[in-house]
């Protein structure tokens, strides 16, 4: 069955209708999305399992009148960097590709806790690096609005997967502007939440002070409702915020009247024609439905490249020192110990995961510590200082996620700069920890989709939620 | 050239990892591009600005600590299954020290 008509209320209605049961819903949706996988290489796994057990927990709760929880029914799609028990999960790496986890990650225990039904495990770039998931062990992902294009990137499977309409929620991580990205590119919602608003208990470190887990749907309301769900504080992870959660979806009535908006002038410099007119076509509805508009300036955002792949690349060096042949299922045979660890690793990461590996090791390496880390530790500072400076006066941010569409498969993968440049909008807003996300604001002429992106302060996602629901309820573009 | 295919080699040894000669070459390409790009932060005077390594937000310094108390944690065979070569309850490695 496809889903892309479905939303977390529909399913809901349905289901307390008698219309359909969790279990069919389940099995349905597993009979299609596995005959129409092939089309995009969204899914990498499926898990009909865990999912028909949760689907029927589900009917058994309504037919004993109790709630079924806020997501009962719903199939949702977990990017495969985001460990699920007993369920392969692979970070789209040779290296994983027998990988079984013992344990769950908290963001997909409190999916299951809530009625969500876990249809599979979602294809990305090997351990979340890239921009267009081509960098996946197990193939690339094609967009499912145009199949010749690249879907973005890292969390490519997750958001084509929602797009194609075999899963209706789906779950991604976002380091750099892997959820917000794709979602741009598939023309649906994405969106990073405040850093820690999240637990990222099981998802498989990336850059650790930069590594979020966030919600993909179609609708903005329906990412509110997830987003609800997954957040919070959970003692298994130290770096989760404290701060209270709020009920995202139950604020959205679409009243925006009075509310500032701010326009990094930044943001509209280097940008396709297509792209910036559809943004300013996007702002001005919001200026109709009442918003008033600022003009900011963001002025180190020029820097954000330089200083977000200095400690990326960091911390990644760092946190993938670990697949060195002992624990995580893959080895190269060898007479010595180090020779076993160079050729595992030698042999088992793509390039781009080799290259990044490279970069963080020099950049930490004695005598460029300095110069490249602690250089851009102290950038980093600026670029959350120009965020916090401008939610002294605005209450949200307003601009493109990406420069461009979704581009041909193969037209990027050999040049990585042109690859990171990509990333130019997305990762100032990692870089600061402040909530952003992409919401669809038309296509180009040839059919293309592209995002709004809408930033807020630390733990105001209400805001963000409000203005994007605001300008999708009275947009055509969805 | 900011970088040479000599210490291509060298933090490739730092990491750990085996790389061939096509992929020092490509390597010394790509991580030379990459560092000139880098340069960029140099335009910026940076003096007297605290870096930072986390987002942090107010909160007591003890506000993220959990209770210390016992609770089971993953048993050993479940520990080792991903293991690529395990035995006795360990993982097995080859070896490290030579008895001699």
């Amino acid at each position: 069955m496809n889903l892309l008509e479905h939303t977390i209320d529909s399913i809901r209605a349905h289901l307390l209708a008698k219309k359909f049961s969790a279990h069919e819903l389940a099995l349905q949706t597993l009979a299609y999305a596995q005959a129409e996988n092939p089309k995009t290489n969204a899914y990498l796994t499926f898990s009909p399992e865990r999912a028909l057990l949760t689907a029927l927990e589900v009917d058994k709760k309504i037919a004993a009148g109790e709630d079924p929880g806020p997501l009962a029914g719903v199939p949702v799609a977990i990017k495969d960097v985001i460990l699920t028990k007993g369920v392969r999960t692979t970070c789209g790496s040779r290296l994983l590709a027998k990988y079984v986890p013992p344990y769950d990650a908290t963001a997909v225990t409190r999916i299951e806790q809530a009625g969500g039904v876990i249809i599979g495990k979602t294809n990305c770039d090997e351990f979340a690096m890239g921009s267009s998931n081509e960098n996946s062990a197990f193939g690339p992902v094609h967009n499912p609005v145009a199949l010749d294009r690249v879907p973005g990137g890292s969390s490519g499977g997750s958001a084509a997967a929602v797009a194609q309409g075999i899963a209706v929620l789906a779950l991604g991580s976002d380091t750099g502007g892997s959820i917000r990205q794709p979602a741009s590119f598939c023309g649906i919602v994405g969106v990073t939440p405040t850093y820690g608003r999240v637990s990222r208990y099981g998802l498989t470190a990336f850059a650790s002070s930069l590594d979020h887990i966030g919600p993909f749907s179609r609708r903005v309301k329906d990412s509110a409702t997830l987003l609800r769900v997954i957040a919070g504080r959970d003692e298994m992870d130290a770096t989760s915020a404290l701060a209270p959660v709020q009920d995202y979806s139950a604020a959205l009535d679409g009243n925006v009247r009075g509310i500032t908006l701010g326009v990094p002038r930044e943001y509209f410099e280097n940008l396709e024609s297509e792209t910036g007119d559809l943004v300013h076509k996007a702002i001005d509805v919001l200026k109709e439905l009442g918003c008033n508009l600022r003009e900011i300036e963001l002025p180190h955002t020029p820097y954000a490249i330089a200083t977000y792949y200095i400690i990326a690349t960091a911390e990644a060096s760092s946190n993938l020192a670990r697949y060195d042949g002992v624990r995580y299922t893959s080895r190269a045979e060898s007479e010595t110990l180090s020779d076993m660890y160079r050729r595992t690793r030698g042999e088992g990461f793509g390039a781009e995961c080799k290259r990044r590996i490279m970069l963080g090791t020099y950049v930490l390496s004695a005598g460029y510590y300095d110069a490249y880390y602690l250089k851009a530790q102290k950038v980093r500072a600026l670029i959350a200082r120009d965020y916090a400076r401008a939610f002294e006066s605005v209450d949200a941010i307003v601009a493109p996620v990406s420069p461009f569409p979704a581009f041909k498969l193969g037209e990027k993968i050999d040049d990585p700069i042109a690859m990171y440049l990509s990333d130019i909008f997305t990762i100032t807003g990692d870089l600061a920890g402040v909530p952003c996300m992409s919401v669809p604001c038309g296509r180009t002429r040839e059919g293309l989709p592209v995002g709004l992106q809408v930033v807020a302060n630390h733990f105001n996602e209400a805001a963000m939620f409000r203005v994007a629901d605001a300008y999708q309820r009275a947009s055509n573009a969805h | 050239m900011k970088i040479t295919p000599d210490q291509v080699r060298h933090v490739a040894e730092l990491a750990n990892l085996a790389l061939s000669d096509a992929e020092i070459a490509r390597m010394t390409h790509d991580l030379d591009e990459i560092l000139t790009h880098m340069d960029k932060l140099n335009e910026l005077d940076t003096s007297g600005v605290e870096p930072m390594a986390q987002v942090l937000y107010e909160a007591e310094e003890t506000a993220t600590l959990r209770e210390d108390r016992e609770r089971a944690t993953l048993g050993n065979t479940e520990a080792l299954k991903n293991a690529p070569a395990s035995g006795a309850g360990y993982y097995k490695v080859p070896r490290v020290i030579d008895r001699g």
